[in-house]
């Protein structure tokens, strides 16, 4: 049975491990590629263990053999029993290693830790989730929420950009959700070959064509910081309140449980107090540089 | 006050102040052994007064002081035999509680896949021996950050548990003091097993002790002292004022979670960043400081791994490293956030200052960068300060 979180001020991490420092074994079911650069683990339990439950958002510490950890959002499904989901886009030693992992293959994991999505402070509203690029993969788990509990909520508009058309994540999943009566889902690209049919330009300048109620409406925002800067942009031009805005934010992170000091924004812990933000907590620090 | 008069302590939980003879201070050691614990304390090494472990009372700092200043410290004899009559050192206890580097776990490829064993924390239980009020206030700042949360640090908190703490009062102050600006000392006021000040009379050497709990209490018990202890609680108060009046420096603390967080673009900071050599050795002299990170190394079969964590710090430029850059790449960034982390963020997370007033980042900071005189000089000229940038 699917619970949403009650406190996402409070303390937000479900279940832990005994000593949140231990990963602990997983096997890779299935290991697909999305883009070029992007792929997409699947992994369950070496021991048998149950899956541990999840929230919208959050996030594990994905442990590759003698190479070190990565913090990866879960993008998959929340509301149904599944394998835990990772969608990975390939950057350093860690996730050049993970790429390479084919099913049968172990990796450990420590969490799920972090501060989830508002979903269920946001029904009765318009929703609107804003992707750039990776940011779609934790995302996907509050869009599958917001779609298996449909009637609560009122208009939910998805937007995606990416470089390319090439660089578009879970097409599939897009064309689907863009076929539904009730979403709307706006795709960009940075930049496209003629026989791209749909915008070219940044996915913020999409959000003025959208079709929602600025005084109800939630903004759920991942993606590059500049990116969702300029979104923040757009969503105040248009009268929406510094606290109906979320986003999820990225620093280098060690522990994951506020130990090791890395992950520090301002007063803030990335890994315990985040990775998602409502933005008048972080309104202050994010024009600002370097800090 | 009478010295040498033995007899059996009645033990109790309230404080209780008894004293004890300089001759027989090496029962206290002998008591701390009998009860299976390794002592840590303060003895000569490197040219300096570290903390180590003590095989006898014979390996403390015996007739040794030291001169501080920013970027400056000497080792000088003193003209007595006080055995704890210093300013703090390089080191602090966080090196014992909070180990600058240890394995957590190893990992071993098998057909199953992968075993990771835990490693097990067999640490025999310590007393730590000259804890001062400044470093007293730090281990429970550490508490704070390691215990006090939603998850508690296991290592952390196996050392912690069981080490005992052998507070002293200090009998002088040194020229980077500052603990009485942070509301740190000089008097140890709790949190302690047993307290100790070192009392050099004219021809009387002795300890008075303030019993802080049942377990000092219980080593107490084995330790030749006396009760009269009349006029005890006056002299120590009296060491305590004269201590706090020889703070070599000031910090001027009113308002100070603003003042650092609203002088975010201030010229000061790159004034400082002109000075500082992000070298790391305030942070890692600090005993607040509790930032890590971990190593993860194979050996040459790749079959067996293992995850290190070692001490960190703020000043280097990997700490912000993300794939797209370094979040704080500038020094000016790097020393803005130390100190404002320090000064004022700590508050947010922890709810009190990340700093004591022990004044080892002026001293240990190779070109005598003086927080005291940072915060000073951001306060005098608050207007200076550039606007924060807001541009997209």
């Amino acid at each position: 049975m699917y619970t949403v979180f009650e406190n996402r001020q409070g303390t937000a991490v479900p279940e832990s491990l005994p000593n949140p420092l231990l990963p602990v074994p997983y096997r890779v079911l299935q290991n697909k590629r999305n883009t070029h650069d992007v792929f997409t683990l699947d992994v369950e339990p070496v021991n048998g263990g149950n899956f541990p439950h999840f929230l919208p958002g959050q996030f594990n510490m994905l442990y590759f053999f003698g190479k070190g950890d990565a913090a990866i959002s879960i993008s998959g499904d929340p509301t149904t029993e599944q394998p835990f989901r990772h969608t990975i886009r390939r950057a350093g030693v860690v996730t050049q290693a993970l790429e390479k992992l084919k099913p049968g293959g172990v990796l450990g994991i420590r969490g799920p830790f972090g501060v989830p999505w508002p979903v269920k402070e946001a029904e009765g509203q318009d929703v609107l989730l804003v992707a750039g690029g990776i940011g779609l993969a934790p995302l996907r788990p509050a869009m599958y929420t917001l779609l298996a509990n449909r009637d609560n909520y009122r208009k939910i508009s998805l937007f995606h950009g990416a470089r390319t058309p090439e660089d578009l994540l879970y097409v599939t999943e897009l064309e689907q959700w863009r076929s539904r009566l009730d979403l709307q889902v706006w795709v960009s690209v940075d930049a496209a070959t003629r026989n791209w049919m749909g915008d070219v330009g940044v996915v913020t300048k999409l959000i003025a064509k959208a079709s929602f109620d600025p005084l109800n409406v939630v903004a759920l925002i991942c993606g590059p910081e500049i990116m969702m800067r300029f979104t923040i942009q757009e969503l105040e031009k248009i009268q929406i309140k510094s606290d109906k805005i979320f986003l999820s934010m990225e620093r280098n992170m060690k522990c994951a449980v506020g130990f090791c000091g890395h992950c520090q924004y301002g007063p803030h812990f990335l890994c315990k107090e985040g990775p998602v933000f409502r933005y008048d907590q972080v309104q202050s620090l994010l024009g600002k540089r370097e800090v | 006050m009478e010295k040498n008069e033995t007899r059996p302590c009645t033990l109790s939980a309230e404080k209780e102040i008894v004293a004890v003879a300089r001759k027989d201070f090496p029962a206290l050691f002998d008591s701390l052994w009998a009860n299976g614990f390794r002592i840590l304390g303060p003895t000569l090494g490197e040219g300096a007064i570290v903390y180590d472990e003590l095989h006898g009372v014979d390996d403390l700092p015996s007739g040794w002081t030291d001169e501080q200043d920013g970027a400056t410290y000497r080792l000088k004899k003193r003209s007595d035999e006080a055995l704890f009559g210093y300013n703090v050192g390089p080191h602090a206890w966080k090196k014992f509680l909070f180990p600058p580097k240890l394995r957590l776990w190893r990992a071993e490829a098998s057909n199953n896949g992968l075993n990771i064993i835990e490693e097990k924390q067999t640490e025999q239980k310590f007393a730590l021996i000259g804890v001062k009020a400044c470093e007293l206030k730090a281990i429970l700042i550490q508490d704070q950050v390691f215990l006090g949360g939603e998850y508690a640090d296991p290592i952390y908190q196996n050392r912690r548990k069981d080490a005992l703490l052998i507070a002293v009062n200090c009998t002088q102050a040194g020229k980077t003091c500052f603990c009485v600006s942070m509301n740190a000392g000089p008097r140890v006021e709790s949190g302690f097993d047993l307290c100790l000040t070192e009392v050099l009379a004219e021809d009387a050497h002795y300890f008075i002790v303030e019993i802080g709990s049942e377990q000092g209490a219980g080593i107490m018990a084995n330790v030749p002292h006396s009760n009269q202890t009349q006029g005890a609680e006056k002299a120590i108060q009296a060491i305590a004022t004269n201590t706090a009046q020889q703070m070599g420096r000031v910090m001027d603390t009113e308002n100070i979670q603003a003042l650092l967080q609203d002088n975010f673009e201030h010229s000061r900071w790159d004034d400082v960043a002109s000075r500082c050599l992000t070298c790391a050795n305030c942070t890692m002299a600090c005993p607040t400081c509790f930032c890590s990170t971990v190593e993860d190394v194979t050996d040459i079969t790749g079959d067996h791994a293992e995850r290190w964590r070692q001490w960190d710090s703020c000043f280097t430029m990997d700490f912000t490293y993300m794939n797209h850059g370094h979040a704080r790449a500038s020094a000016k960034s790097r020393y803005r956030q130390w100190m404002t982390h320090k000064l004022s963020t700590w508050f947010d997370q922890f709810g009190t200052s990340g700093c004591v007033g022990c004044g080892r980042c002026i001293t240990w900071c190779p070109v005598a960068i003086d927080i005291t005189e940072e915060v000073s000089a951001i306060r005098a000229n608050q207007t200076g300060g550039k606007p924060a940038s807001s541009s997209l």
